[in-house]
């Protein structure tokens, strides 16, 4: 039975451990900030299948706050720590080499692991914004890390939306409070059932639906987004854009309209028309970029449109679709973000004109790059086919086939502009390619090529996740999900 | 009728985030509308003729909860302000290093980001 606090503990303490120490040993960030995110993988893995509560400090659940482990935040917590152990290896070589000082950013990085996990963990209302706005005040800073002029005008764009965002929750929060009395998230479930839904409810739910889809940079409130992934260094971009938005964003929206605030029809359409939306402007938008980071970054939100739509539909199939895709997504889209971030570090560029035949010179990075495009394009028996053809099957399934057929419209963009890519970059040659410089480059080091070719091997069997049968993992996240609202309160007010 | 006046003030810090092209009004419109948030929670726990929430010795404590004003909305506020303060902090700072490398506080001339 892991004791649920390690999972904030640990990264938090690390995080104010590293700067004291590291000032006169000068290993010691990179060993111990990849010591702390495999230990944490390894709780993580330690918890699938169980489902526990945790009362901080030993007050009991509605007047004190718990921490709550079920099916949905054990598969969030995997993804949050998977991703964040591959990142900090990366990172070893390309902060190294790149940027200036590796304890700043080793500090914020377990900052924004604990602000997560804290996030998925917590059963309670205002503690879940009070991590929120750590892992985003880490994410902030960790944007503009290098401190040059674009950087910095991302960061503060970021940092202007996400404020906005992060002041309607808490005004959202402020009329819950008014309203129930409680902040406990199952309590609120319990007094929100008993009483007729009145305006004040429907006001406080859209305010906290704008302020975490703003997070999860869902069109129309996207624009922070493709300036903001780009700028950032390579493995802030694949936490970002493979773990934040998904934790910062779907996990909340998922758990406000399913276990809180009772699923419907209204809500099912919103989410049904701005994940549509989404996946089709994204992918759009994508089709004319230059800047490989920024061409990932609006495929981010395409996909997170397919997320969307999947939880939108409400049937254990769009459900168990949506999941999955969400950890599908974190897989190949941190996977191309590091590719990125290699070819950043060999070529110091990250324009696509710029870029010719480096199948040639980079081997593993090629490699990578042509599995994690064949998975995001949802082609067989990658990874993103089988959860792209769940969330299809869904839509069909509902009586909704038009959904169905953005879908596909939105997978078939989404290969062109891939080919795109494999043809500029790898295969091909750039407008501007220099030939001169193209001699020199050679593989990454070593180090930056395990999390690669392991998130590469992750791809290629994750598919079979969901063929093997669905327990394990996706079951009880389903039975969580479609249970409902009553089952929740049932479990963390039993304490 | 007061909390109608918070949310106004809401919304004129959400004005001045987004309609003001001075990275400074922006920080301040920003400062507004946590400022307007953490006073609508102040208000919800105010009771009429109410005391402090401290317990005294000689005090009954069924008088003492209907008399108190309620403790948790200060406590969140507490958590809010300093989580205002973080942000305002980080904002600042990086809007000195954007006067450094842009040579202005208007957010038009900085464009070098579009597509």
């Amino acid at each position: 039975m892991t004791n649920l606090s390690l999972f904030v503990a640990i990264p938090l303490g690390m995080a104010f451990f590293i700067p004291m120490v590291s000032r006169k040993i000068k290993w010691f960030p990179d060993i111990f900030g990849n010591l702390t995110t495999f230990l944490l993988l390894l709780l993580s893995l330690k918890t699938i299948g169980t489902e526990t509560t945790y009362q901080m400090g030993n007050w009991s659940a509605p007047f004190g706050i718990v921490l709550v482990l079920d099916g949905l935040s054990c598969l969030l917590l995997i993804i949050i720590n998977l991703i964040g152990f591959m990142a900090t290896l990366f990172s070893v070589e390309y902060i190294g080499k790149l940027y200036t000082s590796k304890l700043r950013y080793y500090s914020l990085f377990l900052l924004m692991i604990a602000g997560m996990n804290g996030l998925v963990l917590t059963g309670d209302l205002f503690n879940l914004f009070v991590f929120m706005e750590i892992a985003a005040i880490s994410s902030y800073g960790l944007v503009g890390f290098g401190c040059q002029a674009k950087e910095l005008e991302a960061s503060f764009k970021y940092l202007v939306m996400g404020s906005i965002g992060s002041s309607f929750v808490l005004f959202a929060i402020a009329l819950i409070y008014g309203r129930t009395g409680t902040l406990n998230m199952a309590d609120i479930a319990r007094v929100i059932h008993i009483m007729p839904f009145d305006n004040l409810i429907y006001f406080s739910f859209v305010l906290l639906l704008v302020g975490f889809l703003i997070k999860a940079a869902i069109v129309p409130f996207h624009s922070w987004l493709p300036d903001a992934h780009p700028s950032a260094p390579a493995p802030i971009s694949a936490m970002l854009s493979g773990v934040v938005i998904k934790t910062l964003g779907i996990y909340v929206i998922t758990r406000m309209t399913y276990n809180i605030f009772g699923f419907n029809n209204l809500i099912s359409n919103i989410l049904i028309y701005s994940g549509v939306i989404s996946m089709i402007i994204g992918v759009i938008m994508a089709l004319i970029q230059w800047d490989f980071k920024r061409l990932l970054a609006y495929h981010s939100i395409s996909q997170m449109g397919y997320v969307i739509v999947g939880l939108g539909l409400g049937t254990p199939l769009g459900i168990l679709g949506g999941l999955f895709h969400l950890f599908n997504h974190s897989l190949f889209k941190s996977l191309l973000f590091l590719d990125s971030g290699s070819i950043e570090y060999e070529t110091g560029t990250r324009d696509l004109n710029k870029m010719g035949n480096l199948v040639k010179k980079m081997p593993v990075t090629s490699f990578s790059t042509l599995i994690g495009s064949l998975s995001i394009s949802g082609i067989p028996p990658f990874n993103g086919f089988w959860s792209k053809l769940i969330i299809i099957l869904a839509a069909v399934e509902v009586g909704r086939p038009i959904i169905a057929l953005w879908a596909v419209i939105g997978s078939i963009l989404t290969l062109s502009s891939f080919s795109k890519v494999q043809r500029y970059a790898f295969f091909g040659k750039g407008e501007k390619f220099e030939k001169e410089k193209w001699e020199n480059y050679k593989e990454v080091p070593s180090l930056m090529q395990v999390p690669l070719l392991i998130l590469s091997i992750l791809c290629i069997v994750g598919g079979f996740l969901a063929v093997e049968g669905t327990n394990g993992i996706f079951a009880p996240v389903i039975k969580v999900l479609t249970g409902g609202v009553l089952p929740y309160i049932a479990k963390v007010l039993r304490f | 009728m007061i909390y109608y006046l918070c949310f106004v003030v809401f919304l004129i810090g959400l004005y001045g985030a987004c309609c003001k092209k001075n990275i400074v009004k922006i920080i301040l419109g920003l400062s507004i509308m946590e400022y307007s948030v953490n006073l609508f929670f102040i208000l919800l726990g105010y009771r009429k003729e109410g005391i402090a929430p401290i317990l005294d010795r000689s005090m009954e404590i069924n008088d003492f909860v209907t008399k108190a004003v309620d403790p948790i909305p200060q406590a969140l506020v507490l958590t809010s302000i300093v989580i205002g303060l973080g942000v305002l902090s980080l904002m600042v700072a990086i809007a000195i290093r954007l006067y450094e490398r842009y040579r202005t506080f208007d957010i038009t001339e900085m464009k070098k980001l579009k597509g």
